[in-house]
């Protein structure tokens, strides 16, 4: 991997989560994210905005390394998560994912009970010492999920049998479970009806005290609802990164702007 | 002949279609609307003719040599058959056949000679006969079609009432078959159970049935009891699983989620092959590798070991099961979505926490069902107990010891002297009707397992 490219001054500003510099993403031929490079503030909802196909799943997935597991992808750059670089032979990738949490466009519940899809994070990572303390883990990440007081009673039947909002909020209850620092979320809404929706993004606003949030969306409304920073990607570039609102308001560049008012995407 | 026969029907075929179709076209043309394309009116002439005569066809080819023969031999002089048995007619009749094929040995008498000479004359007509009569049924065939083609014939419905029989009649193939085998072994079967009392038989523990068939020979009183061989199965079958089960699970799981595409390429084909090895090669392997192997380790060790033990045609059997589970493994990981896997994995999960405590568990329905398809093979599986395990039924669990299985006993009662009227022989029919049950149980109880397990990602 070619990472010597752009020089990187390690976060000096607290604030700064996770700094992005010339990431480049292949899938075989296919140059599917161009020199990308972008900070991600700590305590702030982001939002990638942009059309179908733009990039911004594959971006997401840098930041945790997930397209480790895609076998034709090839990341180049740097990406600094705390000032230190995610491709540090030093840095293992299972490590990250406990720091970085996902959660994905469909629910994906594992077929196991409820209860065991929120406790599995914290027992592959040790994160409780004890049956009480998984228990208060559970509840904890359950309650910030919005999901405790509708599963409280029956824990042990299995997730898969939850309804689509539910096994949605369920996943995130499960990703908030593992405590990380930052929460990926790719169009999280997608599969949700509006009301499950507006749950969750209450939620999202919820986890912003705790966590840096990055929240792929197709929804022009849902970015200006929930977030503070904005990034616009076309066609594999980072167009535009700036506040929410200056970008629906006064965007600087006329893509943006074509997109915002629905003319690309 | 039979050649020119089958010609003429082809011929009449083709006939049949092109004139229909040129029926219908001239109608078309004539400017009447067809209710049918002119097509199906061709496809119509050409089964109407091809169907029922080509029945005819078989049948005579089927009967004819039998008819023959039956002539011949009622023309032959009275004398000549005199106080012959069945055995030396037969013989009288094949010179006869040789001849007629222009095969002479020595110096046949005349009588012979003429019989020989009228079955060729006999097989001539035939043919002539044969013919005539595709002729005659083809032509009136197409005929009959011909003068059906009208603009509101119904062709199309007629062709494929035609076709949707003739579908019918192939599927009924199947089925009548596997009735027919079913019905034989009941039957034989419940011959066997009015000789031997069904108690003994499900129950008793003795199985030595090699008892006297005829009067002059000297043999122990049969007794009849199936646990001793079916344990023997048993035993065989676990054996085989132990080996089978994990070796299979954990290269399906090492090939579909850790292996290198590379590895991946190269092991998995090997693996086929292994499914593709003739058990009979997978015989020649217990016998001569593996049997002699745990003799010199028993010899080594002074452990007890049978010559022809359970463990070597268990151990054998588990290797050719192997690909059989690893491909029902693979098959349920694979069918495991790529969403879960990336649930555990952005947890965190390493790839083997994610095999183990995700993928693995939702992929279970399917490798039981894959592992209870292994058992009912391990349990028919023949050749290879009867050259590595023993002949001898033992009541025993013990697999270093020598056990025999249901299809060894199945084989080893109807080789040699055989009458099918004694319960030795009708024993291996009682003893296929239990395996087909078992075997039967087994794989029903499997599909619905799969079955189920399908439901749960569709
Ligand atoms: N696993 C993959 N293999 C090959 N190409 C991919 C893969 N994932 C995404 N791509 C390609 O990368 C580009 C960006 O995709 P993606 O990041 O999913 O876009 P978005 O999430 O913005 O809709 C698309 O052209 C897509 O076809
Ligand atoms: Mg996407």
């Amino acid at each position: 991997m070619n990472r010597a490219a752009a020089p990187v001054t390690p976060a000096v500003l607290a604030t700064v989560k996770i700094q992005a510099r010339g990431v480049q993403v292949f899938y075989g031929a296919a140059h599917a994210l161009k020199d990308v490079s972008i900070d991600i503030l700590d305590r702030t909802v982001t939002a990638f905005i942009g059309p179908s196909g733009c990039g911004k799943s594959t971006f997401l997935r840098c930041l945790n390394r997930m397209n480790d597991t895609i076998e034709i992808a090839r990341v180049e750059g740097t990406i600094l998560l705390d000032g230190q670089d995610i491709h540090d032979s030093g840095v293992d990738p299972v490590q990250l994912r406990a720091r970085v949490g996902m959660v994905f466009q469909k629910p994906n519940p594992f077929p196991k009970s409820i209860y065991d899809n929120v406790a599995y994070g914290p027992r592959i990572h040790g994160l409780a010492r004890n049956k009480a303390e998984l228990d208060a883990v559970v509840e904890r990440s359950l309650r910030r999920a919005a999901l405790w007081n509708e599963v409280k009673d029956r824990l042990a039947s299995p997730g898969t049998g939850l309804s689509g909002g539910q096994q949605q909020r369920l996943c995130i209850a499960r990703a908030v479970a593992t405590s990380p620092e930052v929460l990926l979320m790719d169009e999280p809404c997608s599969a949700l009806d509006p009301i499950a929706t507006a749950q969750v993004e209450e939620l999202i606003d919820e986890l912003r005290s705790q966590f840096s949030v990055v929240i792929v969306t197709h929804s022009m409304q849902q970015a200006a609802r929930v977030s503070q920073k904005t990034a616009f990607f076309h066609l594999g570039h980072l167009v535009e990164y700036g506040d929410t609102e200056q970008i629906f308001t006064i965007p600087r560049d006329p893509r943006t702007e074509s997109y915002i008012s629905g003319k690309i995407g | 002949m039979t050649t020119a026969a089958f010609m003429i029907l082809l011929a009449g075929t083709v006939g049949a279609y092109l004139l229909n179709r040129h029926a219908a076209e001239q109608i078309r043309n004539r400017g009447a609307r067809l209710h049918s394309l002119a097509g199906f009116h061709g496809l119509y002439g050409a089964l109407l003719v091809a169907v029922p005569t080509l029945v005819v066809v078989l049948v005579w080819l089927l009967v004819e040599g039998a008819v023959i023969d039956r002539l011949v031999m009622s023309g032959l002089p009275a004398a000549a058959l005199d106080g012959l048995g069945a055995g030396e007619r037969q013989l009288i009749l094949s010179e006869i056949t040789q001849l007629a094929g222009g095969r002479q040995f020595g110096q046949p008498q005349p009588w012979v000679l003429e019989a020989a000479a009228r079955m060729v004359r006999l097989r001539l007509a035939s043919d002539v006969l044969l013919v005539a009569t595709v002729l005659a049924l083809g032509g009136g065939m197409a005929v009959l079609a011909w003068r059906r083609v009208s603009p509101d014939f119904r062709a199309r419905q007629q062709a494929e009432r035609i076709v949707n029989g003739l579908m019918v009649f192939c599927s009924t193939i199947a089925i009548f078959t596997t009735v027919g085998i079913v019905a034989s072994l009941v039957f034989e079967t419940g011959r066997f159970l009015a000789m031997i009392p069904w108690t003994e038989f499900l129950l008793g523990t003795r199985w030595e049935p090699q008892m006297a068939i005829r009067a002059d020979q000297i043999a122990a009183q049969g007794s009849f009891g199936v646990i001793p061989v079916f344990l023997g199965t048993m035993v065989i079958t676990v054996v085989a699983l132990v080996v089978a089960v994990p070796v299979g699970l954990f290269s399906a799981i090492y090939l579909n989620e850790f292996a290198s595409p590379r590895t991946r390429r190269m092991v998995k084909p090997v693996l086929e092959i292994l499914a593709g090895v003739p058990t009979v090669v997978y015989g020649f392997f217990a016998v001569l590798t593996i049997a002699p192997a745990l003799r010199e380790f028993g010899a080594a060790t002074g452990l007890p070991i049978a010559p022809n033990t359970a463990l070597a045609a268990g151990l054998v059997m588990g290797v050719m099961l192997i690909p059989f589970i690893s491909s029902f493994t693979d098959d349920a990981l694979t069918a495991v979505p790529r969403s879960l896997r990336d649930g555990a994995l952005a947890l965190g999960a390493t790839r083997a926490e994610t095999v183990m405590n995700v993928l693995f568990p939702a992929a279970i329905p399917g490798i039981v069902g894959g592992i209870l398809l292994a058992v009912s093979r391990a349990v028919g599986e023949t050749m290879i107990v009867v050259m590595a395990a023993g002949l001898i039924a033992k009541l025993t669990l013990n697999p270093l010891d020598s056990v025999t299985t249901v299809t060894v006993q199945i084989v080893t009662l109807l080789i040699g002297d055989t009458a099918f009227d004694s319960p030795k022989t009708l024993a291996a029919f009682a003893l296929g009707m239990l395996l087909f049950v078992v075997t039967l149980a087994i794989n029903v109880l499997a599909l619905r397992i799969v079955r189920k397990y399908r439901e749960i990602y569709d």
